[in-house]
């Protein structure tokens, strides 16, 4: 698949923004729980390199975490979301009306809810657990690729191409692969670029509603309110999550390439 | 139409099936004995005791069998007896009727405001082109890139705190109204004002807009005779569908300005482990989701015949 400059654009912000969390992480002495109250709200200097913040914590330590966790999130929705949705897409059409009829019962149970209200109730059930936030945006997320992987699946498996291949004898396994990938390969993949740019955001506003990660963990969202009260003192604090968010869904919107 | 609607109907049933039964759940494995934890939320963390417990555990009949419990639960539903909040005490129906006219509020003055503004830069960027065109569509897309979220805290540290045009949060007054429903309608407006123009575009190309105008219509004439009615059918249509996401955006917003709506309400009642308004707000964001995604179909319907129903 070649790139647009537009998507490699994203591609480069996205991994500049994981090299960050990668080495901040392995290489920042400081732990993100780590307090110092004789340095708290020091702007970035040789020992901190983006500050400290209301604990004295370093904010290296805590945006690399931050950073860190976001992705982790992101992409193990992605991951899993996109194969689960895209083989039940698959499934549904090639195994017949009965597993057809009995996916779309479960999917119009999902699209019955709004997205974000799901994600909230699944939040309540275990607060601040990342596994039950991983399991709740995979959940929302798996349906779209349904749908787009159903319907392109519907006219290829007709088109004739497949069906001379089925005649030749090729097994399941190769039919899809030469015939079925190709086609849904493109959708699936700007799907996920916006689903990763989804899964982040969600995160983050679940943590600035306070319902998502619990401190002392770092948490994008969840900075922003903790930091919120020193915008005065501190702004640079304060712009540091905001501007990191926005920064890694630009950068997965950008890699998408098409508009929404 | 009439599939159209049995299938809502279908579809209202499952969201209030849903909520209940998950809500349900949620109730029951939340950790920890939940006569201690609502008697907490009750009368403060220190005055907890076992006496306290058992009053709350007698109050609501927490010793019942699960299916039996289940059962109740579901059929209060249907009654639409939603039941107590078990913080404050007061039937959660009245907070939910109180914050859902107030989201509705919220969110009817942010798709007002955001349509005001992305008619116009849409026809704008249609009519004129580049560069103003590309201005237009990369600030869009930064404005897009920036979660409805941090858009507020901008909003509340400049117009509110730093200049101190805007009361920072609560409600009551127009200017209480002022930044919460802008924030909404700029994020909304980065997207549709990109469907405006692209609807626009697309008309004033076509070969009927071309020929009204070399028949001699003035360019005025042209656009409202051949031009509005064409350029409205898709806009129409996709402020309907944003009208229904905005649900997840209003979440954000209405807890970021303490707006006592529907959002607000959900958020702190996860918070606050208050699971008869955590469903009541559930179900009243889902019925409403299910009531407004079928009134766009039925626009939309009403609008282009012929886009026939799937």
């Amino acid at each position: 698949m070649t790139l647009r400059t537009s998507q490699w654009v994203g591609l480069s912000l996205l991994l500049g923004l994981l090299l960050f969390s990668l080495l901040g992480i392995t290489l920042s002495p400081y732990s993100i729980s780590q307090q110092d109250l004789n340095a708290i709200l020091v702007p970035p200097n040789s020992d901190h390199w983006l500050g400290t913040d209301h604990f004295g914590r370093s904010m290296l330590s805590r945006m690399a975490h931050a950073i860190g966790l976001s992705f982790a999130l992101g992409i193990l929705c992605v991951v899993t979301s996109a194969f689960l949705g895209a083989a039940l897409g698959v499934t549904a059409v090639w195994a017949g009306k009965r597993v057809d009829q009995a996916l779309a019962i479960v999917v119009n149970i999902l699209l019955a809810l709004p997205g974000l209200v799901i994600v909230l109730l699944f939040a309540a059930i275990a607060p601040g657990s990342f596994w039950v936030l991983y399991i709740a945006i995979s959940l929302v997320q798996w349906v779209e690729y349904f749908r787009v992987t159903r319907a392109i699946t519907q006219g290829v498996i007709q088109s004739p191409a497949r069906q001379s291949s089925n005649m030749m004898g090729f097994g399941i396994w190769y039919q899809f692969r030469r015939h079925i990938w190709p086609a849904i390969a493109p959708s699936v993949f700007t799907l996920a670029a916006f689903g990763g740019a989804n899964a982040i955001l969600t995160m983050a506003s679940l943590g600035f509603v306070y319902v998502g990660i619990q401190p002392p963990l770092a948490e994008l969202g969840l900075m922003a309110v903790e930091l919120f009260p020193f915008y005065s003192e501190a702004p640079w604090l304060l712009a540091q999550p905001l501007v990191v968010i926005a920064l890694m869904v630009f950068g997965f919107h950008l890699l998408a390439g098409k508009r929404a | 139409m009439k599939a159209l609607l049995l299938k809502r109907l279908l579809q209202l049933i499952t969201v209030v099936w849903g909520v209940g039964t998950l809500t349900f759940v949620l109730m029951r494995s939340l950790p920890g004995d939940m006569a201690y934890r609502i008697a907490a939320s009750r009368y403060g963390q220190d005055n907890v005791n076992s006496e306290a417990a058992a009053l709350v555990r007698e109050e609501l009949g927490l010793n019942q069998h699960p299916l039996e419990a289940y059962w109740h639960w579901l059929t209060d539903l249907l009654q639409f007896n939603l039941g107590n909040s078990m913080v404050s005490g007061l039937p959660v129906i009245e907070s939910v009727q109180h914050m859902l006219g107030h989201s509705m509020l919220l969110a009817f003055a942010g798709l007002m405001v955001s349509i005001l503004i992305a008619i116009p830069l849409g026809l704008l960027s249609a009519w004129r082109g580049n560069p103003l065109d590309s201005v237009l569509m990369g600030l869009s897309s930064a404005i897009r890139a920036i979660p409805v979220f941090v858009i507020g805290v901008l909003f509340v540290l400049l117009f509110a705190l730093h200049w101190g045009w805007f009361p920072v949060a609560g409600y009551g007054s127009f200017a209480h109204l002022v930044l919460p429903s802008v924030t909404l309608a700029l994020s909304l407006a980065a997207v549709s004002n990109r469907v405006v123009r692209d609807a626009a575009k697309q008309t004033f190309r076509a070969a009927f807009y071309q020929f009204s105008k070399v028949k001699g219509l003035s360019a005025w004439q042209t656009f409202h005779r051949h031009g509005v009615r064409n350029i409205a059918v898709p806009v129409v249509a996709f402020f309907g569908i944003q009208l229904v996401s905005m649900i997840e955006g209003i979440v954000m917003i209405e807890s970021l300005f303490s707006w006592p709506g529907i959002g607000h309400g959900l958020a702190h009642a996860i918070f606050a482990r208050d699971i008869p308004v955590i469903q009541g707000a559930a179900l009243a964001m889902g019925v409403v989701f299910v009531v407004l995604n079928t009134l766009v179909d039925l626009l939309c319907l009403w609008i282009d015949p012929r886009g026939v129903e799937q």
